[in-house]
């Protein structure tokens, strides 16, 4: 029975012919869940008929086969063809259940068959379509094609009388003794069929209901499996954020060990060079100065570029001391105080560290703030950072990529982003982390 | 120059710019005792040759941290005169500071250079000789991050004339109303004075009587 809170709508569209079947008659009867949900024991027993049908007569010709082996069939064929008869059998649900019902099965973690097998065999939900399988070739049939003669005799008493006349049929009976002859006859049989289309809708109705009942129990991804599903995608989204700090941490160390000391090296054979000329006041004295002030240039800005990619100080001493450094360098004046007992994970390290830079660029670009502050605390199981200034307020997490991206980062370690931005200021943002992510305890 | 010869140990993993160092020192009297291109070597180097000044990078074998550092600070705490110059491409003044406050009983000379300055020849030798001699020279990029850092942690420092007046109001135990009057502006200009007091105070709402806290900070400096 379904549970409605008193205060919703009264009638919302029901979902499936379960919910449509608890309405009153009159509902169910004008709607079209008598007419999908026949359609649906339709196809089921057009879907069984045609299996059955190719496997007696088909390439397979079950039925010349001996008694055992013809038993054996029985039981190989459901195995193989469980899966794919089950996807079609969710897909199928849709007819009489607008809730889409998801795959049960998990994705491999390993490629080739032999571990595809290996993880098939050991779910239980490849076991479940299974039984589905073998119960589509015995039970499910009588359902269908129970739900099918029904509403095909009420048709048939209803279009009969019509009918009968032209077929030459001979006279028509009815219960094997009432024969049909006069016009009364003929109307209390039309009439009789009329009456019975009410209960025949209702039968079909409940019947696939009952069916679909059935296919979801079997079909449908248990509540383990929903969870492991969820896992398997948050564990990929942490080793995906894992991979681009990885990546990040060696351009950084790559451009470090590499053109950064080459371009020190040059400064310093310039510099040498600049100092054995300088007696000569010549052009290449002159020269040789400006080449040394421009590789120094580009040193400055490669200094740069590498802090943005990676600091070095956050692997070395961690959030509280990177985060300072970026403050010292923020055009608004920013006040840290971030008090750790201890390091966080380096992967919630890096989102921590990069979540501060990204709000103390907004303060920047966006609050027209005079001081901003930034602060952390353990709380319980997390850690809280908090930025504030004293700009112009306003921002809101909709607006711009930047608040959207780093709420999309902290989400990645499990974390939570909260924004107070009132117009007039000020603004608050609230970084909350776990101490490890979801996945690494 | 040249009749103050250093005795040095250099530490620099980077081929080159080592061979470079040591070329140029070298150029200029001095004499490169030791060059290691790993930490573990560079405290061996200084333990056997006792050189009058440690050249070193940061980032080195076999960690690729801040081994170098690390080295350096043992040092500087193991040898009392022992000058010791860290050159780097780190402009950070967490590593400065850490280095500055290592090794307490040290009367050795102590620097911390952006390798950058390597190219202006002239200074960077004098840099290594006043190190040598004992002086104290920190990288002028640097210095201007921490200056910076101390004046964002004067914390009345950042308060307007404005504030600061009303915050001294406040110290005498007034209310606003008679702050207002005192300082002839209207009740929302000193609840917005006081707001931004608390701001840059750092006193959240969660601080409980943040204006006995803020009075507190005004009367304690």
């Amino acid at each position: 029975m379904e549970v409605r809170p008193p205060d919703a709508a009264p009638h919302p569209a029901p979902l499936n012919c379960r919910q449509a079947l608890l309405r009153g008659p009159g509902a169910l009867l004008t709607s079209s869940w008598p007419w999908r949900s026949l359609g649906y024991l339709l196809c089921g027993a057009l879907v069984v008929f045609v299996a059955i049908g190719a496997a007696m007569k088909g390439p397979l010709h079950i039925d010349r086969m001996p008694a055992y082996a013809q038993l054996l069939v029985m039981l190989l064929l459901p195995a193989v063809v469980g899966m794919p008869v089950a996807a079609t059998e969710r897909l199928r649900l849709r007819l009489v259940d607008a809730e889409p019902v998801g795959n049960p099965h998990v994705t491999p973690d390993q490629p080739g068959l032999r571990a595809w097998l290996r993880l098939r065999v050991g779910e239980a939900a490849t076991w479940r379509e299974f039984g589905y399988t073998i119960a589509l070739t015995v039970v499910l049939p009588l359902i269908d094609l129970g739900g099918v003669l029904l509403v095909g005799c009420v048709v048939l008493l209803i279009a009969a009388p019509f009918v009968a006349p032209f077929a030459g049929l001979g006279p028509l009976v009815v219960f094997g003794c009432w024969h049909i002859r006069s016009l009364p006859d003929r109307a209390l049989v039309v009439l009789l069929g009329v009456a019975l289309l009410p209960a025949a809708a209702y039968t079909v109705t409940a019947l696939a209901a009952g069916r679909a009942e059935f296919v979801r129990l079997l079909l449908a991804p248990r509540e383990s499996e929903v969870l492991a599903r969820v896992q398997e995608l948050t564990r990929s989204r942490i080793r995906l954020a894992d991979a681009f700090e990885a990546e990040r941490r060696r351009i950084e160390r790559d451009l470090h060990d590499g053109a950064q000391q080459r371009l020190a090296g040059l400064i310093m054979t310039l510099g040498i060079a600049e100092h054995g000329l300088q007696q000569e006041r010549s052009d290449g004295a002159r020269l040789v100065a400006r080449a040394r002030k421009e590789a120094e240039g580009v040193q400055a800005d490669l200094r740069e570029l590498i802090r943005g990619i990676y600091p070095r100080l956050l692997t070395d001493r961690g959030v509280p001391a990177a985060v300072a450094e970026v403050a010292d360098r923020c055009p608004v004046p920013v006040r840290v105080d971030i008090a750790m007992a201890q390091r966080l994970v380096p992967a919630v390290e890096a989102v921590a560290y990069f979540a501060l830079q990204e709000a103390l660029t907004n303060v920047v670009k966006h609050s027209r703030a005079r001081t901003a502050w930034v602060t952390g605390r353990q709380e319980g199981d997390s850690l809280v950072l908090r930025v504030g200034d004293d700009g112009v307020g306003g921002a809101r997490s909709e607006d711009g990529r930047g608040l959207q991206g780093l709420a999309d980062r902290v989400a990645v370690v499990g974390g939570r982003l909260k924004l107070s931005s009132p117009p007039g200021g000020p603004t608050e943002l609230v970084v909350e982390l776990p101490w490890r992510t979801p996945d690494c305890g | 120059m040249a009749n103050t010869r250093l005795r040095i140990v250099l530490a620099e993993d980077a081929v080159l710019l080592r061979e470079g160092l040591v070329e140029l020192l070298e150029r200029f009297g001095h004499r490169a005792v030791a060059a290691v291109g790993d930490s573990r070597d560079l405290i061996k180097a200084v333990e056997e040759h006792r050189p009058d000044i440690v050249v070193t990078d940061v980032r080195m074998p076999p960690d690729f941290n801040d081994d170098g550092l690390r080295s350096a600070m043992e040092l500087r705490g193991r040898y009392p005169d022992l000058a010791v110059l860290v050159l780097t491409q780190y402009a950070a003044t967490a590593y400065a500071c850490e280095l500055l406050e290592s090794g307490e009983h040290s009367r050795g000379g102590l620097g911390y250079l952006l390798k950058d300055r390597i190219g202006g020849v002239a200074e960077f030798l004098e840099v290594v000789e006043s190190v040598a001699a004992g002086g104290t020279v920190i990288d002028p990029e640097v210095v201007r991050l921490m200056l910076r850092r101390r004046q964002m942690n004067e914390p009345l420092g950042r308060l307007t004339s404005r504030e600061r007046a009303v915050l001294g109001l406040m110290a005498e135990g007034r209310m606003n109303a008679d702050i207002a009057a005192a300082l002839h502006v209207s009740q929302p200009t000193v609840a917005k004075s006081i707001g931004s007091i608390f701001l840059k105070l750092g006193l959240s709402e969660g601080d409980g009587h943040r204006r006995v806290l803020a009075v507190l900070t005004f009367l304690r400096s």
